[in-house]
């Protein structure tokens, strides 16, 4: 499957470890990647407050670009949440409103490129990687499943939402990372904040609500169970990994969750070698954790049968069926 | 090519165009319009044409009716709204004055002209062109006689809940039999299971078992619980139903319902079904204490007999007293057909399954409760003997949030307002606050209160100290947001996220217990309900009216009615009321003792008709039959309704539509198309 790919600025700096893990992947689920030329800033989640129609022709640009190289893809895909958010937003406003659009391509005008918005269909990797390459062809690569792992998958807020193409199975608490990390041969644990803010620029702004945010996160995953929380978004793994380290010396606390990238735990599966997956390079060491992985398959209690009462004085729970 | 230069006959054609008020006339030259039927049609037979404020008035119908007996009119065109609307009445008017109903036509000028435009010289030449058109049509009309069929007097009511019960009562109470399908195993639906009715809270067992027991014991009622209408064949006052009885697994003849099978049986199982999840029922179970008709019915799915091997513990069997043994193992589903006349549909609602909110935490979060367990837990007859706890079965919530409007309202799950929800979470707050003295808290978008003494009992409730925040419930979660408030709420706390729209700010309030007031939706199954019986759903499920204001109880299916939450959420005295008025269409088509049928049909032109059978499977109506012998397709003209489709599908052109004959179509589209531009049009 071929790809046009906005790797943004992230991935080429802080988040390193998730394009290399990414690069060392692709040939095992057959992405071909290419990169667009002489792409452009996103605008980051800022500038479409700010200036609207500027930001929106800034991304028009990349959006413009990748069309003009896509030849014979109109998949356009990116790694970060804020670039994957941007180019989808910029495309379905274009589409929603014929104003913008002209103003757009009037700019656009400019560098002699026009960009019709549906020309390219804009998914985050995550979503290419669960829905168009698919769970069987991940699990088919798999040669070192992750038995014994226990993974929390952390989707962050920009990714199944606001969902324009109606990708994702649910908004606030998705499955589609779970499944592909049980395909690995992790176990996903549930807990109910996989879409909570991670603070993102308030690390920056407002630091004490940043920490709050971050500590709500990492103790939600430790008291699910988790020996790592799995992500999607640069903007997550640095405010969970990088700025745990800070959060910690600020509630007086100790906690060492560490924090992936869900490219890095493929790589693994897949039986690359941690160092061309960028692990290590991680602020909370993820080496104990990633220790627990075992040879063999955890036994699994069998799955109850029927919801079999115990008349004592406690209701039974509706199930979730 | 119609030669449009002289006229085709004898006919002399009255033009009426309807003003509506300014309906029509805010937007067409009602004048200019009837100046045209009169001089520029005149070639076409028109001898007259008038504007009147109202034509469906007395006085508009009686204007025609003076035309027809000094003018001699022999045909009549009505430009005004919809044929929906008032095409019996002008057709009415003909017959009256001696004219054959079926020589007049209506031209729609306000549905396809006024309502839809605003340039008032286009809308204007638009009606011109409608009304050409139709004064083609109706010069190839033919006169046509009624179809009369009579009326079967034996009713059908499907579904026996309040609205289901009400309509059976009043058709068996006028004298006519009466046969009520049940899908469930006890008659009593929905209103069964709740605890007090709101706004007089008056128990609901109370005010629906006796109901229910008339219904049973009705010598006109016959009962068929736990059991579902297969097929539906026929049309209007002869309908043809086919009942599947699912096996009870219980002898209905023998069993005196001493309840001793019950007592023994020792597999227990959640009820999902009457207590809402809450409560226990055994293998072989009463739906409830109340049933109707006052028998068990086991379940194979959790029976030892069916389920484990070994041939099952037999118990019922065992301890069964009477003679012959009532447990029948081998019970075979059955299938029983019926005759009816009419058929009323009260299939009632289903509850929004909260679960599809994950945010709002129902299934994973234990004391997160819908409305319907807190009806069955406020019950006295309840899994809780009426007492409000928290999932322990023993802890008494000392606050209770209230969420309003879930999946109600909301473009996510379902736009409509489920209309009883307001209403019955104030009844829960008041119920909750009697019983348990908690802090209750009511989350709601807005309060609706519209029912007769509804709005009193809010005030009643906002009087009871109960708090109200307006706002959307964010969510719903165990997870503290920072240690501070870990440490303020103890473990297990819930915290409800809401923006207080009217306070103008964020809050997270720590209750015990949240009950989420799940909206009503149409049953699940009711697109294929609705095919079986031959009515239509909205695109969301709930059955359509013939008219959502003026025929709220019939359907576009002649002798099909619907009653209560089938097409849409309703109150009990709603549902109670509809229920009624079904009975009343139905008791009226049987006194009529026949029924006059449109004589807008199709027919084949046996001569013609190549025996390709391409219609055949394409009636909506199972109009088509297929004469193997003379290898010509048939049409049933009883069933038939006229839509048309096997008109347009015949190659051979063979089918004729009665009153919407080719002839006819062609003339009407001559009509609309014909030049008057050579005509100077002054406005």
């Amino acid at each position: 499957m071929k790809a046009l790919f906005y790797p943004g600025c992230s991935m080429q700096k802080n988040a390193r470890p998730y394009l290399d893990s990414l690069q060392a992947i692709r040939e095992d689920i057959n992405l071909e990647l290419q990169e667009i030329q002489d792409w452009n800033c996103c605008g980051a989640t800022e500038y479409m407050s700010v200036h609207r129609v500027a930001a929106h022709a800034l991304v028009g640009r990349n959006l413009a670009l990748a069309r003009e190289q896509a030849g014979d893809t109109d998949l356009l895909t990116a790694g970060c949440s804020a670039c994957y958010l941007n180019l989808a937003k910029t495309d379905n406003q274009m589409r929603e409103d014929a104003g913008l659009k002209d103003t757009v391509n009037q700019a656009l005008a400019a560098g002699g490129l026009e960009y019709q918005p549906g020309a390219m269909k804009v998914r985050h990797l995550l979503d290419l990687v669960c829905h168009d390459i698919g769970y069987e062809a991940v699990k088919a690569r798999v040669v070192k499943p992750l038995h014994g792992l226990k993974v929390a998958a952390y989707y962050g807020c920009q990714v199944v939402r606001p969902d324009y193409d109606g990708r994702w199975d649910n908004h606030e608490h998705p499955t589609s990372m779970d499944k592909l990390l049980a395909a690995l041969g992790a176990e996903p644990v549930d807990w109910a904040l996989k879409t909570q803010c991670c603070g993102g620029h308030m690390t920056v702004i407002g630091p004490d609500v940043a920490f709050g945010l971050i500590r709500r996160l990492i103790h939600g995953a430790q008291e699910a169970g988790a020996d790592l929380v799995v992500t999607l978004c640069p903007m997550c793994q640095l405010n969970l990994d990088a700025y745990q380290v800070e959060m910690n010396k600020h509630f007086h606390t100790d906690y060492r969750v560490p924090v992936l990238y869900f490219t890095q735990l493929m790589g693994l599966a897949f039986g690359k070698k941690a160092k061309e997956l960028g692990i290590g390079k991680e602020f909370v060491d993820a080496a104990p954790a990633l220790s627990r992985i075992q040879a063999e398959a955890p036994k699994v209690a069998e799955a109850k049968r029927k919801r079999r009462p115990k008349p004592g004085d406690a209701l039974p729970m509706p199930g979730m069926e | 090519m119609t030669d449009n230069s002289k006229p085709e006959s004898q006919e002399r054609i009255g033009v009426y165009v309807c003003h509506c008020g300014t309906n029509i006339a805010g937007v067409v030259d009602v004048e200019s319009v009837a100046r045209f039927a009169a001089e520029d049609l005149k070639d076409r037979g028109v001898v007259l044409a008038r504007d009147y404020t109202f034509m469906c008035s007395v006085a508009g119908q009686e204007l025609i009716e003076q035309d027809i007996h000094e003018q001699q009119l022999t045909r009549v065109v009505v430009a005004a709204c919809s044929p929906h609307l008032h095409e019996k009445t002008f057709r009415g008017v003909c017959e009256r004055s001696g004219v054959n109903p079926y020589l007049s036509e209506m031209a729609s000028i306000r549905e396809h002209v006024a309502w839809v435009h605003t340039d008032k010289a286009a809308a204007t030449a638009k009606a011109k062109a409608i009304v050409s058109g139709t004064v083609e049509r109706v010069l190839k009309n033919d006169p046509l006689e009624a179809i009369r069929v009579p009326i079967d007097a034996q009713t059908l009511v499907v579904g026996g809940g309040i609205a289901g019960i009400q309509a059976a009562l009043e058709v068996a109470e006028a004298g006519y039999e009466v046969v009520l399908v049940e899908r469930e195993a006890s008659l009593g639906g929905h209103m069964a299971q709740f605890d007090k009715t709101f706004p007089t809270l008056d128990c609901a067992a109370c005010i629906l078992t006796p109901k229910m027991a008339a219904a049973g014991s009705h010598p006109k009622i016959h009962l068929f619980t736990w059991s579902e209408v297969e097929k539906v064949e026929g049309f209007v006052g002869n309908y043809t139903v086919t009942v599947k009885k699912k096996p009870r697994y219980v002898d209905e003849d023998v069993c005196t319902g001493c309840g001793i099978c019950v007592e023994k049986c020792p597999v227990l199982v959640v009820d999902d079904k009457f207590e809402a999840g809450i409560g226990y029922r055994k293998a072989i179970y009463w739906p409830f204490a109340q049933a109707v008709p006052n028998l068990p019915v086991l379940d194979p799915d959790t029976c030892t007999y069916y389920v484990g091997g070994k041939g099952g513990c037999k118990a019922c069997e065992k301890f069964c007293p009477t003679v012959p043994n009532s447990i029948k193992f081998d019970q075979k589903e059955e299938r029983v057909t019926l005759r009816v006349g009419n058929i009323v549909l009260a299939t009632g609602w289903d509850l929004f399954d909260a679960r599809r909110i994950p945010q709002y935490g129902y299934g994973r979060l234990p004391n997160v409760f819908t409305n319907l367990e807190l009806e069955r837990m406020c019950n006295a007859a309840g899994p809780t003997g009426g007492k409000v706890v928290m999932r322990d079965g023993k802890s008494t919530p000392e606050t209770v949030g209230i969420v309003h409007c879930v999946g109600s309202r909301d473009r996510t799950y379902n736009r409509h307002c489920s209309a009883i929800c307001c209403m019955q979470s104030l009844k829960t707050a008041h119920l909750v606050k009697e019983r348990t003295g908690a802090e209750v808290y009511n989350f709601y978008i807005d309060i609706r209160t519209p029912g007769k003494e509804y709005d009193e009992f809010y005030q009643r409730v906002l009087d009871d100290g109960i708090h109200f925040v307006r706002g959307k419930v964010a969510e719903i979660t165990d997870i503290p947001f920072d240690p501070a408030e870990a440490s303020r709420n103890g473990a297990g706390t819930l915290y409800v996220q809401v923006e207080d729209t009217l306070a103008g700010m964020q809050r997270r309030i720590p209750v015990d217990m949240v009950v989420l007031s799940a909206g009503l939706e149409p049953r699940r199954d009711s697109a294929e309900v609705g095919k079986t019986f031959g009515i239509a759903c909205s695109s969301n499920g709930w059955f359509i009216e013939k008219h959502a204001k003026m025929d709220p109880i019939a359907t576009m299916t002649e002798g099909v009615f619907i009653a209560g939450c089938a097409a849409g959420p309703k109150d009990i005295p709603a549902s109670v009321s509809q229920g009624s008025a079904a009975a009343a269409r139905v008791l009226n088509y049987i006194r009529q003792g026949e029924l006059a049928l449109e004589p807008v049909r199709a027919s084949v032109l046996a001569e013609q008709c190549s025996g390709c059978r391409l219609c055949n499977g394409l009636c909506p109506f199972n109009a088509i039959s297929f004469d193997a012998a003379r290898k010509v397709t048939e049409i049933n003209a009883a069933l038939c309704q006229g839509c048309g489709t096997c008109v347009a599908a015949c190659p051979a052109g063979a089918i004729q539509g009665t009153g919407f004959s080719n002839a006819q179509l062609f003339a009407q589209i001559e009509g609309l198309l014909r030049d008057f531009s050579r005509v100077p049009e002054v406005v």
